[in-house]
């Protein structure tokens, strides 16, 4: 099962490699890692996609939980959330299908934020689900390469997070 | 008024209560051994490696409860700690270490000694810290200490860069930690604790699996009540050993790979098993799907993180051991159970298998049995000896043929299995138990590791006895080849160098050897006689003897090896000496 996992640590240095380490040392498996500070500048959220069973999961959770700089763990397999990831995409479409591209491009509400004589980079913001159909529709255009900056997830209003 | 950082060092250790410090001097931590030369309340103790001062502060924590203090230097000194440090968070042990660091403003540039050891010890400490503003160097201290102590304890370190104990600041003493990450949990839950009782109430073949855990929250007292007001078989991890007392009728020693036969079936036959303050270690379950297979399991410990790591657990109790023990006490006496009558049938089943595979060797009135030497060490002590171990055979046989009757007689490196933890281990022990005996159990491979800390214990006065049992091999690993790998002793031949004794008395300690059986109680006798000065006992000892029982690595732990249905013919090697 694939879990997405939001942790609230300390703004300090070495944070990050505790959190990795963790992962890394125990066997853990890490899809995507995001980090950024919040409102409260002393304190970092990180956003961790990560795969396991039950037990494994419950384990990453403990494990995280009880690094001294963790302050919260929130597993969002059981807690209504709204989950986006951005994606730039460079895809260089032959002439004929430059127009076509771009029109998929807009379905996806993707913007182009730049352009050039043989490639355009898209920007592209969802879930899981519209990153994935929309990557595998550009495919045949050629993508040169791609770019994601992993998942962030928010809990939705009125949610009490345990 | 403003200090220096080293004195605002000092006045924190002094404030902790902190008596004595293991460690090495060098370059970047000058200042701070400095400020010890004129330091009266603390004493420190030079060892001759800076693995030895770790191993000593753990020794010394493990022996007396109390936190276990290191200062060493940058680079090398810093890296020389990792095994103990590694060693102690594996066996939980409250430690604090300080490594010195190159100036901040040096720190990234490869300088001499320079080593981050920061990123190097962040695997294997609970905490670590690097102090970057001297403002911040109190309250750093004082984190470290409650942090190591408290929760499940563990080693700390703080590295203190050069210019953070050269500086100066006004020193401002925290009196409240408070550290919004860490809160461990050290009461059980209400519905669990009764759930727990009822359980236990309901079991007719019940056992207690007993761990360290029992020993760091000082509850041997609860653990006892608990197993003689509800008549529950008591079987402790090698960690555990003393944590109930091992002369005790309900006790069935300890469990495992190298545990007797009759705990190893009992919880094989169980209908609930007790895990406290345990971790289910791979070297107690043998294969996890074959382990208590017919036992509902409840597991307390302090750590969330130790619960369904390993075994399926039905019951999990998250708190201080003590705590937990008390509150299912209280509603276990309320029940007033007709506790013998139920456990009748049980405890005579046990009794039956206690008498069918007593733990056992064969005496030889020629050559020494090392079982023998151990059992000469308990009967001369009296099983009030504070017993060390290095790691292998030596272990094994002194975790199965002496008697742990207390908490805190028992030091041992369980989890991360340290050769060479035990002498220095022994020596910690001894400054923080100066009156008592404390006897090193070591193999010749092993002591070897940190012979070197001979010269600390001279120096110091020190009487600890090291009780060698020379095989001439790496015991446990030729035990393993011969089993396993067709006699096929690969590098375990140590060729009996050097001669122990000469090595002793060149330090200026005592040297004896027994080479007869019947030489072992004077050499002892003689041995703990010795009040000033360490001693080296050189037991020339029978390399064929192989510990058992033996669960082989990937069985169930009740299918075990014994002595007598491995008779193969004589061997072909000869044995040293």
């Amino acid at each position: 099962m694939r879990h997405t996992i939001s942790v609230l640590v300390e703004n300090k240095f070495g944070v990050l490699s505790r959190v990795s380490g963790l992962f890394s040392g125990r066997g853990f498996n890490i899809e995507s890692l995001s980090v950024g500070e919040t409102i409260d500048r002393s304190v970092s959220l990180m956003t961790i996609v990560t795969t396991g069973d039950d037990q494994i999961v419950e384990q990453i959770t403990k494990q995280l939980n009880k690094l001294i700089d963790v302050i919260k763990v929130v597993d969002f397999m059981d807690v209504d959330h709204v989950e986006r990831e951005m994606v730039l995409i460079k895809v260089a479409p032959r002439k004929n299908d430059k127009s076509e591209f771009l029109k998929l491009a807009e379905i996806f509400r993707g913007r182009i934020v730049d352009s050039g004589p043989a490639t355009f980079t898209v920007e592209i913001t969802g879930d899981e689900k519209k990153i994935a159909a929309f990557i595998e529709l550009v495919r045949p255009y050629g993508i040169k390469e791609f770019v994601r900056t992993g998942k962030v997830a928010i809990a939705r209003e009125g949610v009490k997070k345990t | 008024m403003k200090i220096s950082g080293a004195e605002i060092l000092i006045e924190c250790l002094k404030r902790e209560g902190v008596k004595h410090i293991f460690g090495y001097p060098g370059g970047v931590v000058l200042n701070i051994f400095d400020v010890l030369y004129d330091e009266k309340d603390i004493e420190l103790i030079l060892t001759r490696h800076e693995q030895g001062a770790v191993h000593a502060a753990d020794g010394y924590a493990r022996a007396s409860g109390k936190t276990g203090v290191c200062i060493v230097t940058s680079g090398p000194g810093a890296t020389n700690t990792v095994t103990g440090i590694a060693t102690a968070s594996m066996d939980s042990v409250p430690l604090v270490v300080f490594s010195g660091q190159v100036p901040t403003m040096l720190i990234g540039n490869d300088a001499f000694q320079e080593a981050d050891i920061v990123g190097i010890t962040r695997p294997c400490t609970k905490h670590n810290y690097l102090v970057k503003d001297i403002n911040d160097l109190a309250r750093t201290v004082r984190e470290a200490f409650h942090i190591a102590s408290t929760g499940r304890p563990g080693p700390v370190l703080i590295d203190l860069p050069k210019d953070v104990t050269t500086g100066t600041a006004e020193f401002k003493w925290p009196e409240q930690v408070s550290i919004r990450g860490y809160n461990p949990t050290y009461h059980g839950n209400k519905w669990m604790i009764r759930q727990a009782a009822q359980m236990i109430a309901k079991s007719k073949k019940p056992v207690i699996m007993a761990g360290g855990g029992v020993i760091l929250s000082g509850a041997a007292k609860e653990l006892r009540e608990l197993a003689e007001i509800a008549e529950i078989p008591v079987t402790t991890t090698l960690m555990g050993l003393g944590g109930f007392p091992g002369s005790h009728k309900l006790s069935m020693g300890m469990l495992g790979m190298h545990g007797t036969y009759y705990a190893n079936k009992a919880v094989q036959d169980a209908d609930l098993l007790i895990g406290i303050g345990v971790r289910f270690d791979d070297r107690v379950t043998g294969r996890t799907s074959a382990f208590a297979p017919g036992a509902k399991i409840i597991h307390i410990d302090i750590d969330p993180t130790s619960i369904r790591k390993n075994v399926r657990v039905d019951l999990p109790v998250v708190g201080d051991v003590k705590n937990v023990l008390r509150d299912i006490l209280k509603v276990i006496r309320e029940q007033k159970g007709q506790w013998e009558a139920v456990r009748k049938s049980w405890l005579k089943q046990i009794d039956a298998w206690k008498k069918e595979k007593p733990l056992s060797y064969t005496f030889d009135k020629k050559i020494i049995k090392p079982e023998f030497v151990v059992e000469k060490i308990y009967e001369i002590s009296k099983g009030k000896a504070v017993i060390c171990t290095e790691v292998g055979q030596n272990q094994m046989w002194a975790a199965q043929f002496y008697k742990y009757d207390e908490p805190r007689k028992w030091l041992s490196s369980g989890g991360l299995g340290t050769m060479g933890y035990g002498f220095p281990a022994a020596i910690g022990a001894q400054i923080a138990c100066p009156g008592k005996l404390v006897v090193d159990i070591a193999g010749d491979g092993s002591i070897q590791m940190n012979i070197q800390e001979l010269a600390t214990a001279v120096v110091n006065r020190l009487p600890v006895k090291v009780a060698i049992l020379n095989n001439g091999y790496l015991g446990m690993v030729r035990q393993w080849q011969e089993l396993f790998f067709r006699e096929r002793y690969s590098h375990t031949r140590l060729d009996t160098v050097p001669d122990f004794v000469k090595v002793a008395e060149a330090y200026g300690a005592v040297g004896l050897r027994a080479v007869k059986p019947s030489e072992v109680e004077p050499v002892i006798r003689e041995a703990f006689s010795i009040k000033d000065r360490p001693v080296f006992m050189d037991f020339i000892v029978d390399w064929r003897e192989k510990v058992f029982p033996m669960v082989p690595a990937g069985a169930a732990i009740d299918e075990m090896i014994f002595d007598e249905e491995e008779k193969k013919p004589a061997k072909k090697l000869k044995a040293v000496k």
